[in-house]
């Protein structure tokens, strides 16, 4: 198994921008470049990431890049982990889907385009996943407040979001 | 997993090899979501000729609950009481990576003691929930006192936990920086009773399943799925080791002392719903084996960490009515010391500070790798609590075990996947 460290000085001379922090490893690519960065992560054979844990996002607005995607691989057969990191912008938050290189990612990308919006192109079935298919808004984005919509409870309770309850 | 590109195309999307049935026409029938063998509110869409598959969509969404969302809004220590009603049939799993996370975040470790009772205390909870998995498969496949044993000595281990936390489930008894309290009296000589027992108990399972031929027909070649699809799906836990992949988080990225205990990895080969409750039975053996070890390793000492700062506040003792404060830390705060209940009162309320950063800290569930990817932007309350759930990555398999087989099949494969849906709609 590679140490982070070790990780990151390897992945120096492909990658401009690479982290260590915590213990984990993380490199920054550009959205046009996720691509060829994760099939060269895979296809080398020293690095091997051909496992895709999870896919993730964050969402902060009034900065630049507005969403971050955080893919966290994993090495089946070295055993070391990495997080490949994308920032959108609010005006582009769309990039190319992975489920290609990595069929798992098809539920985790719709669960990031129902809780986000990020739009992957070329994804073969971009639904919402969690929320009914109808519903409004992508929830997990700061700018969506928790509380405030309707019930059918007893004739449709309505509670305030909860930056409104004076809590 | 060489080759590229991948032999599995999405689960969704899988092109349809054509099927040569009796008959042209297929129909569409909704399982679920209200259906006893889904396991609580999970919908397949079947595509069926006649009594065969052709194609199975999961629809899965009935039981999201915002979680993610709601620590966002609560503080640090309080996130522990919300991503505990995850998974609820392995609380402290989902205590135990959350809390890891934060301490990462945090710098800090806590004392081991804390860590010998999580270690301890998340094997017994595998043990229990291998034991649900056990009751309701063999209910379903028509083992029905197999059922009844499975539920009898979950019961136990639920009274155990009772006992411990003063809850049977949600326990929020991890807390950031330790444990809320320390073992009460008897829970030990409980712990220890139980591990006498069980060994014969997981004797007496195998005895009524594995040469039940009515089971074999059942699980046997049932629900294949090949290693490097399941590792294209992203599958972990028992499914991905029935199927020969040795991959378990506790010994591939150990955590919380794992790499001191000793234990082994059951492996089959087989790939098929046999495979699999094989691995589940084995890994019931090890959990025993590494809380075994656990007790001889409970020393006296802090569950908290010193720092008054993080600690959390409070002197928890099970009382009669289950749970409640200590009457001489009730005291201190109230007539002796003004700093004491300003402290106190500092931390429950508004919390602690977590400085800026991120980290993903996987676990091993008893479905797989559960990760918590957790972001602080330096403030008292989380800005983003991401969660991996095993059984929601794990259901995407689910189409490529029950294609062409039996509508009966499905109910092996659900069963043999053991998704359970406060996870997977979190």
């Amino acid at each position: 198994m590679m140490e982070p460290a070790e990780l990151a000085e390897r992945l120096g001379a492909h990658f401009s921008d690479v982290q260590v922090a915590r213990g984990e490893a993380a490199v920054i690519v550009q959205p046009e470049e996720l691509h060829a960065s994760l099939e060269y992560l895979r296809a080398d054979s020293d690095i091997e990431l051909d496992f895709l844990s999870d896919l993730s996002a964050t969402d902060w607005p009034g900065s630049v890049p507005r969403f971050w995607l955080a893919y966290q691989l994993y090495s089946i057969r070295l055993g070391h982990r990495l997080r490949v990191k994308v920032g959108l912008t609010e005006e582009e938050a769309r990039i190319a889907t992975v489920t290609g290189l990595y069929p798992t990612a098809d539920w985790l990308e719709r669960e990031v385009f129902d809780f986000f919006g990020v739009v992957f192109d070329g994804h073969p079935d971009l639904r919402r996943i969690l929320m009914p298919d109808d519903w409004e808004g992508h929830p997990l984005r700061k700018d969506y407040a928790l509380g405030g919509t309707g019930t059918h409870y007893r004739g449709g309770a309505f509670i305030p979001p909860v930056d409104q309850r004076g809590m | 997993m060489a080759d590229q590109p991948f032999p599995v195309e999405t689960a969704g999307t899988m092109p349809r090899e054509p099927y040569e049935g009796l008959h042209e026409e297929t129909m569409v029938i909704n399982m679920g979501p209200q259906h006893p063998s889904t396991h609580g509110v999970l919908r397949l869409v079947l595509e069926l000729d006649g009594e065969t598959v052709v194609d199975c969509r999961p629809v899965v969404g009935y039981l999201h609950t915002g979680i993610e969302k709601n620590a966002e809004w609560r503080s640090w220590q309080q996130g522990v009481a919300y991503v505990t009603r995850m998974d609820y049939l392995s609380p402290f799993h989902n205590e135990m990576a959350y809390c890891i996370a934060v301490e990462r975040l945090l710098g800090i470790e806590v004392p081991e003691r804390a860590r010998v009772i999580r270690v301890m205390l998340s094997e017994l909870n595998r043990v229990a929930s291998h034991l649900v998995w056990l009751a309701t498969t063999s209910l379903e496949l028509g083992a029905i006192s197999v059922m009844l044993y499975g539920f009898r000595e979950r019961e136990q281990i639920l009274d155990i936990l009772e006992m411990v936390t003063g809850l049977r489930m949600n326990h929020a008894y991890m807390r950031i920086g330790g444990l809320v309290m320390d073992l009460p009296d008897g829970a030990e000589d409980l712990i220890r009773a139980y591990l006498k027992q069980m060994p014969g108990r997981i004797r007496e399972y195998e005895n009524l399943l594995s040469s039940n031929p009515i089971w074999l027909e059942r699980t046997r070649d049932v629900g294949y799925v090949s290693p490097d699809d399941l590792l294209a799906l992203g599958a972990t836990g028992p499914i991905l080791r029935a199927a020969g992949v040795a991959y378990d988080v506790r010994t591939a990225s150990p955590y919380g002392g794992y790499d001191t205990y000793d234990f082994d990895v059951p492996v089959r080969e087989e790939g098929d719903c046999y495979a699999r409750f094989e691995v589940r039975i084995g890994e019931m053996r090890e959990s025993l084996r590494i809380v075994e070890q656990c007790l001889s390793r409970l020393e006296p000492g802090p569950v908290k960490i010193e720092d008054p700062k993080l600690r959390f506040p409070g002197d928890l003792k099970v009382g009669p009515d289950g749970i409640g404060n200590s009457e001489e830390y009730v005291k201190h705060i109230m007539e002796e010391s003004m700093e004491a209940l300003i402290n106190h009162f500092k931390l429950v309320t508004q919390g602690f500070l977590v400085p800026p950063g991120e980290v993903y800290q996987p676990v091993e569930s008893p479905r797989g790798e559960l990760g918590y990817y957790v972001v602080s932007d330096g403030g008292t309350r989380p800005y983003r609590v991401r969660v991996r759930d095993p059984s929601f990555v794990n259901l995407q398999s689910l189409p490529l075990m029950v294609r062409g087989r039996l509508v009966a099949d499905t109910v092996a494969c659900i069963a043999s996947v053991d998704p359970v849906m406060g996870g997977v709609d979190r």
